[in-house]
């Protein structure tokens, strides 16, 4: 299990890394969702992989992390959730209206604009 | 322990600006007016706090608060040293210059601005307050997403094409902020600053390896924030493409990374933690060197006024994480001495440079070349003139007793050969590239037939009297901070001597016992 977790994280942070260097805003953004993602599963992991621990405390069951889950991490992967969601949505509202104003999705767009400053 | 107002004021820097930001955005956009009163007295207010937080810590105390009545580690701890509220007075500072500034035009045309500037401010304050590295995430992304909204305030197509930068390499950022967060906790087993300074030390030592590549991950992402080389790009093109009023406040966006680096290195990965002790400082000089010789080169190469100040502004921060990184308490001080002064006369050099855009009208702009006299050139020449001399740091400007304590004080470093060429370099570079431009601008203006066939310069749709008001509180700040020096410097070497020596700041983070409930 921890082998699939690990290189399921490792693919999704690949395909990630290329698509944020491509030079389309749509796959910067694809490329920054995937990222996202391979954080929230990092995160979650590092709470330790586990089956069978109990999330609360449990009556008769000492209260520590050998049986039950750890929930920090599960706290971090929920902020981490919505604000990486928050942002991302930012950005593509930024991308749609960059494409609008330049007619040009790339990720460079408005490049000339600058240089005839 | 019974609560007095005092152990509550370490709260109110978070708390009102969200509040006041909340009530802003729900008050619509109706009362533009009703909206820039409430800001302004939230602003002064906390400036009035602020101020009495930097006295009440400047005995070396620290006043720690637990959110939500938690013990330390298990609840998110704030805490207030002489860093922490130094921070906070230069935040509030530019901020009240950001308002004044904005009330010339800004504020009308985009009827949110008060709002994000709150939202804003309770981010920079919440990152220079927590001792939490999750609960820094979390600001840093308040902090951001206000930015994100007011880069695109009046600025029109360029703020656009400068923001789809700034967001994607801030996204990339907080990702790489989670993994070394999560590596941290997955590590160690907490967040908690403090907490990770007593528990680094006793790492076991396969998880070194681990801690050490979190650390360095985390240095990565404080690179970014505070802009520097190699992913540091960001920076003039967003800055240069920011209103002047948002501008003068992104002056001190670049010192968050720069905090956070003063801040986690020296207490996570300081004196005490064994192997793992100082890990930072080599990546740091190295990347820091780098950005102050771009930071000239860009300078030296700037078409207009702002691109010259946003590069100005990179090389400080590169400035200041090279003495950051030797790391002592003299060099420590010393760079927290250099802080506000830079924030300040970069938010002036913005706000001066909008001013002679206005009065060369909006074709010129602030673009260094040859043209007809503008209107008001005495008043824009001596404005700019202090400015530069501030940044330059010629003597006698808050500039030259900043950079003379700097590099007195890495002296003895072993780095000191290789900063003092630099930043002495970097100086002449600035000097040079300001002079060109003021004399570009004021000295050598063309007699020119006024062309019938060319446009006349549109009178300016604004009064510049908030502007200039935001101008004189910065240039004043720096003032007073040539008159005060000795007072301020002595209060920056006890602050960095506090961010050196933490066990202070770690006994009160993690022995604070929850206040009593009282019938």
């Amino acid at each position: 299990m921890e082998l699939l977790l690990a290189s399921g994280i490792g693919v999704l942070t690949a395909v990630a890394v290329y698509l944020l260097l491509r030079a389309r805003t749509f796959e910067v953004v694809l490329g920054l969702t995937l990222l996202s993602y391979a954080v929230n599963l990092f995160l979650f992991a590092m709470g330790r992989v586990a089956v069978d621990r109990y999330p609360i405390l449990r009556d008769g069951l000492a209260p520590t992390l050998a049986n039950h889950s750890d929930p920090l991490p599960q706290a971090l992967v929920l902020t981490a959730i919505v604000i990486g969601f928050a942002m991302t949505a930012v950005l593509i509202v930024i991308a749609l209206r960059s494409d609008a104003e330049f007619g040009d999705d790339s990720a460079d767009a408005g490049r000339a604009d600058e240089d005839a400053r | 322990m019974a609560l007095g107002l005092m152990d509550q004021l370490a709260i109110l820097p978070v708390m009102v600006p969200l509040l006041v930001g909340a009530l802003l955005v729900a008050l619509g956009t109706r009362h533009v007016r009703l909206a820039a009163a409430l800001s302004m007295v939230s602003i002064l207010g906390l400036l009035a706090c602020s101020i009495a937080l930097a006295l009440a810590t400047a005995d070396g105390s620290v006043i720690p608060y637990q959110l939500g009545n938690w013990p330390a580690p298990f609840g998110i701890s704030l805490a207030v040293d002489r860093l922490s509220s130094a921070m906070l007075v230069v935040t509030l500072l530019v901020a009240l210059a950001c308002q004044l500034a904005a009330g010339d035009s800004l504020a009308q045309r985009s009827r949110g601005f008060h709002g994000l500037l709150q939202f804003q401010i309770a981010g920079l304050c919440g990152a220079f307050l927590t001792t939490d590295l999750f609960n820094l995430f979390v600001f840093f992304e308040v902090l951001l997403i206000a930015s994100y909204a007011l880069l695109l305030q009046g600025s029109g197509r360029d703020g656009v094409r400068a923001s789809v930068h700034y967001i994607a390499i801030n996204l990339l950022g907080s990702s790489l902020f989670l993994f070394a967060v999560g590596l941290l906790y997955g590590v160690v087993g907490t967040l908690n600053m403090a907490d990770l300074a007593v528990r680094i030390p006793q790492l076991a030592p396969q998880d070194v390896a681990l801690a050490h590549s979190a650390g360095l991950v985390l240095l990565i992402v404080f690179a970014i924030k505070s802009a520097l080389l190699p992913l540091g790009l960001w920076l003039p093109g967003t800055y240069a493409a920011a209103t002047a009023p948002v501008a003068a406040l992104f002056a001190i966006m670049t010192k968050v990374g720069v905090y956070s680096i003063l801040r986690v290195y020296p207490l996570v990965f300081g004196a005490e933690a064994g192997v793992l002790s100082g890990i930072g400082a080599p990546w740091m000089l190295v990347a820091a060197l780098g950005t102050i010789a771009l930071a000239a080169c860009g300078a030296l190469a700037a078409r207009n006024l702002r691109t010259l100040n946003c590069w100005l502004i990179a090389g400080s921060a590169g400035t200041l994480v090279a003495v950051g990184a030797v790391g002592d308490a003299a060099s420590l001080g010393a760079a927290v001495f250099y802080l506000p002064h830079t924030t300040f006369a970069a938010a002036a050099m913005f706000l001066t440079a909008d001013l002679i855009a206005r009065a060369r009208g909006s074709a010129l702009s602030d673009r260094i070349s040859v043209a007809a006299p503008m209107p008001h050139a005495a008043v824009l020449g001596t404005s700019f003139f202090i400015a530069a001399a501030v940044i330059a740091g010629l003597p006698p400007a808050s500039g030259f007793i900043a950079k003379a304590v700097l590099l007195t004080s890495v002296a003895t470093a072993p780095s000191a050969t290789a900063i003092w060429l630099f930043v002495l370099a970097a100086s002449l570079a600035a000097i040079i590239a300001l002079s060109r431009a003021g004399s570009v601008l004021f000295w050598k203006p063309m007699a020119v037939e006024p062309d019938p066939e060319a446009p006349r310069p549109a009178p300016p749709a604004a009064s510049a009297h908030g502007t200039v008001a935001a101008l004189v509180l910065m240039l004043g700040a720096g003032i007073a901070y040539v008159v005060f020096a000795a007072p301020l410097q002595r209060y920056a070497m006890q602050a960095g001597a506090q961010i050196a020596t933490p066990e202070r700041y770690v006994q009160a983070v993690l022995t604070t016992a929850p206040v009593e409930r009282t019938k």
